[in-house]
């Protein structure tokens, strides 16, 4: 599947150091999940639980769903061993902590480079999705956003940026809006997707609820979890409407037809259809497939014709 | 020893009985009449209340190696079985068997006296550290564990014949009319006991909540009732009921309830007249919050919901998602409340909920039951009865009864709990047949009896995730590991009576 059509709502953190909920993973239905080594993981269990992550994932053979898994940052001791130690188990990526600057994803990527050598894995396998959790990270976002191809997603993080900030975290977010939305310009810009912060009161669907919409809205593309109970609250509003989703299918009637007729550009109801509307409804339509409202496969070459 | 039609060998004589091998559930056709107690009268003027449970117990003429029952209602908070039984040792009545609807761990009082030979035979299920200590050959007794119809049916033919039954009755008149609905120690419906008001030689009701007469609305008559007798207390009120019964917040048990849910969904029978019935279990509740968002979202309005009776399925019929309750128990505050309070909450006899030897028991009328397990095999055999220890820790109830009834019987159970996979080659014991279960459902995938080619397309058809059960148990044991099995001995600690009374498993002693 290319790359930015790859679909991310549901990004599920998991503490890399409890077995029983490592052990659910496979069965849980959100589109990715980020093993935790930082902040889940008290300081004493470091080394227990990266020898875990990588069995883990060694034995997940059966992959349906991607795995991340968030290192410790990289100017901790824990770092690089977490890289080390873990990537051998081939994991889809890293989520990077305090990505605040540029130059710190840079060094991971030229790190993740050298293991993909050693390895014999093609250079770029490991994705990056950095961070951005302080000040200085959502001003650097525009740049951290393109310093690297291995960077997919920006993915906000609420609370040490709230730290950083000195000021409280709110239900409503308002105190969130500059942040979110510049995290949003930077990924959007560069053609990656944004993922926003976590929602931590479990047990407060309503204000989840009202949050994932508001995120949708600014146009993150997908949200960072804390528990299985929020996935289908997510997946449930990032889900296409009805109406969206005939409109989608008209759109891929009406290209079929063009390309047919030998030309990459139609009218449909007077409205000119073009590669970026197609781009659009083909993930409109994946995404309604994916929820099982629909049941079409749409091929690359539906969307871009054949060569 | 003989084997049954599922290789389970069982005596073909135990506690001094001949035992019936288990067949099929539809094997055993009664014969013969019901069992009848004497013909009694009571005249104008005479007086049924007496001073005292020990003035009661010389009065019903109890005496060496008779049967007493209780009922089980007032669940862990019960004080009267093990006020009974020392008196029973205090008047040096001794050689007793035990007919009660269940034992409880706060029977674990009776322990000293089985020992001393006033208690020598169970013919009930036990739940807690009765059935663990014969399990573990440390308390020498014969064990009969029976359904809540099979119980039914074994006092209607005969074969437990109670001498005297002592009825805890929360609400209860001088004349013996009782409820369970109003007083401190309310309990609901006292649908267990109904059996033990019918077919007891001696009725004695014990009351913490003597009211003038006549009760109302009366579950049981003074007719059925000898005696009647006033104590200080019941039982601890805390421990009868939960004050609530809650939906579980475990991811997995979530998505098991949502996936039953689509099941039922599926299968059709989520329609007008649909009839349903839930445990008591976080999981089971989580289904029927599942279920009843279906029938608000279809407007569908059920015929009945049956069985132990929780405040969810209370809401539902006050939401007109069910037309009746059919109660036999209830399992917390709400329910009790409501059962005293709404006309379409009915308290139903155990021989209406499951009785097979009737012209027709509630269980026959299900749609679907969800049940649990704490092991289920490759056969659709499910245990409850026996934890992975070997333990006999848990009563049958009604298990049995409403699976061998509902259009649907679903178990549902997380995959893998304490770290055993849940889905074996072989359960230890056999509570309830293969035949009897439908459907499985855990996080890992639903397995579908062969025996519906149907439903299994129609689950298919709605993209559930339906998997051979030999898959699903692969998965497992592929995280889990196959476990060693555990030791027994050939000594048998318990009978497990099917519903029509053929011995469909015998629990034997562990080796330790």
């Amino acid at each position: 599947m290319e790359e930015t059509l790859s679909i991310r709502r549901s990004l599920l953190y998991v503490p890399g150091n409890m077995p029983s909920m490592l052990q659910n993973i496979p069965i849980f239905n959100c589109d990715a999940v980020f093993i935790d080594l930082e902040d889940a993981v008290p300081m004493n269990e470091k080394d227990a639980a990266r020898l875990l992550v990588k069995s883990f994932i060694q034995s997940y053979k059966n992959r349906n769903k991607e795995v991340f898994f968030r290192m410790n940052a990289l100017d901790t001791e824990w770092g690089y061993d977490d890289l080390l130690t873990v990537l051998p188990a081939l994991p889809d990526g890293v989520r990077l902590p305090k990505a605040d600057t540029p130059e710190i994803v840079e060094r991971l990527d030229t790190f993740l480079t050298e293991c993909e050598e050693n390895l014999g894995l093609e250079i770029g396998r490991f994705k990056i999705i950095p961070s951005i959790e302080s000040a200085l990270g959502v001003i650097n976002c525009i740049k951290t956003a393109r310093c690297s191809s291995r960077v997919i997603a920006l993915a906000f993080g609420a609370e040490d940026y709230t730290t950083s900030m000195g000021i409280e975290r709110t239900k409503t977010g308002e105190e969130l809006f500059q942040a979110r939305n510049r995290v949003v310009w930077a990924a959007k810009a560069a053609g990656i997707q944004a993922i926003d912060t976590i929602f931590a009161d479990v047990s407060d669907e309503e204000s989840f609820t009202r949050e994932v919409r508001l995120i949708k809205g600014l146009g993150f593309t997908g949200k960072s979890l804390i528990n299985p109970r929020q996935i289908d609250i997510v997946h449930k509003i990032f889900a296409p409407g009805k109406d969206e989703i005939e409109y989608a299918l008209e759109i891929i009637e009406a290209i079929k037809l063009a390309r047919e007729m030998g030309t990459g550009v139609i009218s449909l109801r007077g409205k000119m259809i073009d590669a970026p509307i197609v781009k659009r409804a083909a993930r409109v339509l994946r995404t309604a497939a994916s929820l099982g409202m629909i049941d079409i496969e749409i091929s690359d070459e539906v969307i871009h014709g054949t060569k | 020893m003989v084997q049954n039609s599922l290789g389970r060998f069982i005596p073909e004589i135990y506690n001094g009985k001949k035992r019936i091998p288990y067949k099929t559930p539809n094997t055993i056709i009664p014969v013969g009449r019901e069992y009848a107690r004497p013909v009694k009268a009571f005249r104008p003027g005479d007086r049924k209340l007496l001073g005292s449970l020990r003035e009661a117990i010389i009065a019903s003429g109890l005496k060496d190696g008779m049967t007493i029952s209780t009922h089980h209602h007032l669940r862990n908070g019960d004080f009267l079985l093990n006020a009974i039984v020392k008196e029973l040792d205090e008047l040096g009545i001794g050689n007793i068997t035990i007919a009660s609807s269940s034992v409880h761990p706060v029977h674990a009082e009776l322990i000293p006296y089985i020992r001393k030979g006033v208690i020598t035979s169970l013919e009930c299920g036990v739940n807690g550290l009765i059935g663990e200590l014969a399990t573990k050959g440390e308390l020498d007794i014969p064990i009969i564990v029976r359904s809540h119809g099979g119980r039914a049916r074994s006092m209607m033919t005969g074969e437990v014949k109670v001498d005297v039954a002592f009825i805890a009755a929360p609400c209860c008149d001088e004349y013996g009319n009782m409820n369970g609905y109003y007083g401190k120690s309310a309990c609901g419906s006292l649908g267990y006991s109904h059996v033990d008001a019918r077919y007891a030689d001696k009725v004695i009701a014990v009351t913490d909540n003597l009211v003038p007469h006549p009760v109302s609305p009366i579950a049981i008559s003074q007719t059925c009732v000898d005696y009647v007798v006033a104590v200080e207390s019941l039982g601890d009120p805390a421990k009868i009921v939960s004050t609530t019964t809650k939906v579980t917040k475990d991811p997995i048990g979530l998505m098991i309830a949502k996936n039953t849910a689509d099941v039922i969904d599926a299968s059709g029978l989520l329609k007008d007249g649909f009839s349903f019935q839930t445990g008591a279990g976080g999981t089971s509740l989580a289904v029927a919050e599942n279920v009843r968002r279906k029938m608000l979202e279809k407007n569908i309005k059920g015929s009945f919901g049956s069985g132990g009776i929780t405040g969810y399925f209370v809401e539902m019929l006050r939401e007109g998602l069910f037309h009746t309750l059919m109660d036999v128990q209830c399992f917390d505050l709400n329910a009790v409340k409501s059962i005293g309070e709404n006309f379409n909450h009915q308290e139903i006899s155990a021989d209406l909920y499951a009785n097979p030897f009737n012209m027709g028991s509630i269980v026959n009328m299900l749609d679907v039951v969800i049940l649990g397990a704490t092991e289920i095999d490759v056969n659709f055999n499910v245990n409850v009865n026996t934890e992975s220890n070997g333990y006999l820790l848990h009563n049958t109830g009604g298990h049995t009864d409403t699976a061998a009834g509902a259009k649907l019987a679903i178990i549902v159970a997380p995959s893998i709990r304490g770290r055993l996979p849940i889905i074996m080659d072989d359960v230890i014991t056999v509570t309830t047949p293969g035949e009897n279960i439908d459907i499985i459902v855990t996080e890992r995938g639903i397995a579908v009896n062969d025996k519906h080619p149907e439903l299994k397309k129609e689950l298919l058809k709605a993209k559930l995730p339906v998997k051979n059960i030999h898959d699903i148990k692969k998965e497992i044991t592929d995280i889990t590991g196959v476990p060693r099995p555990v030791q027994f001995t050939d000594e048998i600690a318990a009978l497990i009576e099917y519903r029509d009374g053929s011995i469909i498993d015998a629990v034997r002693r562990v080796k330790e």
